[in-house]
């Protein structure tokens, strides 16, 4: 049957084809839909973890325990898991373990550009790249074979084209496996240094053993064309090649790019005039070719920054511009917003008002730092929020400045309790403010443990926040309704003030979420309208100045009402 | 290589992940190669978002550049401009003529630039624009602008209409089939 997927789609498809029985994850775009797609089967466990070093441990033990598993992350959540990846290595596998990682060359909702191939060079474990749906299920699916053959984790790294670009992939049939046999196996399977020491080398040889694979596996592909230039390329960037060249160029496509081949290498240079090495982000085959000694172009001439296209590369190789509209009127940008009727608006505006330095974390509320809010001061990683506070104000010491933490729900389970265990332990006069909007909201509305409910929406254990704060020694928590400026202020204030730690619980649903009705929307009463513009200062996307008042776009508005309470005029009602 | 580009661009949250599945799965079944590339995740929301549909005999690339555009589908008019450049010179614009201002226009540090698709015209560019959002609401949502949209691009092409309806009814919710078929006719007629 022939369909229509998104590579995030084909690799859950894949994934199931295998036989898997355990898929955990964390979701992180753009990786989320592997683990979405994957739990519509119900032949199949699917999860979402807390984080993703919970979820590659569990696909871990699925496949101690005999069975093919699956785990899914973003590029910076393998940073989180990276722990168990490493180790990982050195034990192997029981079953086939996939790991799926999913990189975001051009930061289209990420904090940062990083090349997941270092993981997969520095663990020492096999790394696949396709580059459409359809490798993306091949690909996801051979993946297990290649797992049990080499006694090794493998990774498969998409990125968002792959992930998010549909193309036509031809599916088959489930694989029915059953669960191989669970053998007590210390020396491979508890890695304590006597233990490890014997399985680096195996480690090495497999390394070696998965070189020599390389080089003749159906993974890499020779594509002779043209012999002027030579590209050796992967991924997504083979795509623009094609459709750059054609056939005109020879072309070396890996879809293994860990380990990479050598003498297929070597043969390919050696039958081009010119050897040019086409991957986005960093210079990795690159680096590779110039230890085998060939002369070869790389990242002199293309960027390690951002995404590539067929565009950037025919520039590159001196190409014509191919002839387009152009129009002078300046086209003012559109960044993403905060929702109308957005929960954490009037949290935000609370504290900007107050002159608070936050410490933001990832989730939808990062756009808290954009005008006209500009509420947050840092960013830098899930959780970082409620530890960067913590160190912030110990070196703060007795100087006095309002400070505060930021942090959504899902993102408090990945890796948020940690920090806060800290500010108790180690006694740090530090403000945490959980957003609590029942969901994981900026990957499109993924459950978690907070909500009460598993991936599949059925009913599971429920974290109290409350109780947990108090459990780590959180003496001082309350709970505010972000809708309530009053309430918000009262309790920011109230907390600022106090000499301990303190966590408020700003709770209140995401207003996308299908459970949340709407209240009619509100509406302004020009006559009483000074056009003071104070109710734009919460940015919200609703709200618009016109013929000189204020204005409210009906079809936006969910009446939330936060503005009504900023007008001293009574114009909002 | 025959390819012919699709851009369909808006604002996040008016539903063109929906008109790119329809079009896509419709060009399936007529037996094209198809490549679809959607955006997801922080740019969703209420950010400016494009979707690229190609098709042909064999496509490579998922995306569309500069001058590579048989069609830009606009669900707002500053949209149409913000990617026209990637319009073929012989390429065509479909735009719906809603204005939805966005925030840099709504704190006071941007105008918006109301007359810019006679600019688009001015300067060669064959541009049709049609109220969609009025003929969603007369559909019976404003949310059926996708729809209407995907009426109004179904004359340029050679599929029959039969064929269109039928990927609405595969492809949307049951109760909302017989708004999105009269959503489309409204912009096939428009």
């Amino acid at each position: 049957m022939k369909k229509l997927m998104i590579g995030n789609e084909a690799v859950a498809r894949g994934i199931y084809e295998a036989g898997v029985k355990v898929v955990s994850s964390y979701p992180g775009t753009p990786s989320t839909e592997i683990t979405e797609f994957a739990a519509k089967y119900d032949e199949m466990h699917c999860e979402w973890a807390p984080n993703e070093k919970v979820a590659m441990e569990t696909a871990f033990g699925a496949s101690l325990a005999g069975v093919r598993s699956a785990c899914a992350m973003k590029h910076v959540g393998l940073n989180v898991a990276a722990d168990p990846l490493f180790t990982l290595s050195y034990t192997g596998v029981n079953a086939g373990l996939l790991i799926c990682v999913a990189d975001d060359p051009g930061m289209h909702s990420s904090q940062n550009e990083q090349d997941s191939r270092h993981y997969a060079i520095a663990s020492k474990v096999p790394m696949l790249e396709p580059s459409d749906s359809t490798e993306s299920y091949e690909f996801a699916k051979a993946a297990f074979e290649l797992s049990e053959q080499f006694d090794t984790p493998v990774i498969l790294r998409m990125c968002t084209r792959i992930a998010h670009s549909q193309s036509i992939v031809t599916i088959g049939e489930r694989e029915n496996r059953d669960r191989q046999t669970y053998v007590k196996n210390g020396a491979k399977n508890i890695m304590m240094p006597a233990n490890a020491k014997h399985r680096h080398p195996v480690v090495e040889e497999r390394t070696n053993a998965l070189t020599v694979f390389a080089e003749t596996s159906a993974f890499n592909r020779t594509e002779m064309g043209g012999t002027d230039i030579g590209i050796i390329t992967s991924g997504t960037c083979y795509q623009y090649v094609k459709e750059v060249f054609g056939d005109s160029v020879s072309i070396l496509k890996l879809g293994l790019v860990n380990p990479l081949p050598v003498d297929l290498i070597r043969n390919f240079a050696s039958q081009v005039k010119r050897l040019v090495v086409i991957e986005e982000l960093d210079g990795i085959i690159e680096t590779h070719c110039k230890n085998l000694g060939l002369v070869c172009e790389g990242k002199d001439l293309f960027t390690p920054l951002g995404e590539y296209s067929q565009k950037s590369i025919a520039k590159v190789f001196g190409l014509a511009d191919k002839e387009c509209f152009d129009t002078q009127t300046a086209i003012p940008v559109r960044p993403p917003v905060m929702c109308a009727g957005c929960p954490h608006r009037g949290l935000f505006y609370t504290l900007a008002k107050n002159k608070v330095t936050v410490m933001g974390d990832i989730g939808c509320y990062t756009l808290g730092a954009q005008k006209p809010l500009d509420a947050l001061d840092a960013v830098l990683c899930m959780g970082a929020s409620v530890s960067g506070l913590h160190g912030f104000n110990k070196a703060l010491g007795n100087d006095s400045m309002k400070t505060c933490a930021v942090i959504g729900d899902s993102t408090f389970m990945h890796s948020g309790i940690t920090g806060l265990v800290n500010i108790a332990y180690n006694n740090s006069n530090s403000l945490v403010i959980i957003l609590d909007n029942s969901i994981t909201g900026m990957t499109g509305h993924q459950q978690n443990p907070t909500t009460g409910y598993n991936i599949k929406g059925d009913p599971a254990a429920k974290i109290d926040l409350e109780s947990l704060c108090r459990a780590v020694g959180i003496q001082r928590v309350r709970v505010v309704d972000p809708y309530d400026l009053t309430a918000c202020d009262n309790a920011i204030k109230e907390e600022l003030e106090k000499n301990e730690p303190s966590v408020i619980i700003s709770r209140r649903p995401c207003v996308l979420l299908k459970s949340v009705k709407a209240k009619p929307p509100v509406k302004i009463d020009t006559d009483k309208c000074r056009s003071c513009k104070k109710c734009m200062k919460i940015g919200c996307p609703a709200i618009s100045m016109v013929n000189g008042k204020a204005h409210i776009d009906a079809t936006l508005c969910v009446g939330c009402g936060v503005c009504e309470q900023l007008c001293a005029f009574g114009a909002i009602e | 290589m025959n390819t012919t580009s699709i851009m369909i661009v808006g604002v996040g949250g008016q539903g063109s992940l929906l008109a790119s599945r329809v079009l896509g799965n419709l060009l399936v079944d007529e037996g094209y190669d198809v490549k679809v590339s959607e955006v997801h995740g922080m740019s969703q929301r209420g950010g400016s978002v494009v979707t690229y549909v190609r098709f042909g005999d064999k496509v490579a690339s998922p995306i569309v550049e500069d001058g590579e555009a048989d069609f830009i589908i606009s669900f707002e008019k500053i949209e149409a401009a913000r990617w026209a450049k990637c319009l073929k010179k012989d390429g065509k614009i479909i735009v719906n003529t809603q204005e939805i201002d966005p925030m840099p226009v709504i704190t006071g540090v941007a105008q918006y630039p109301h007359d810019v698709l006679n600019e688009l015209k001015e300067s060669g560019a064959f541009v049709d624009e049609l109220d969609a959002l009025s003929l969603a609401e007369q559909a019976g949502s404003s949310k059926a602008v996708n729809i209407v949209l995907m009426g109004r691009l179904a004359k340029y092409f050679h599929i029959e209409y039969e064929k269109w309806i039928n990927q609405i009814e595969k492809l949307v919710a049951p109760k909302f089939v017989e708004l999105n078929k009269k959503a489309f006719a409204l912009g096939y007629n428009a």
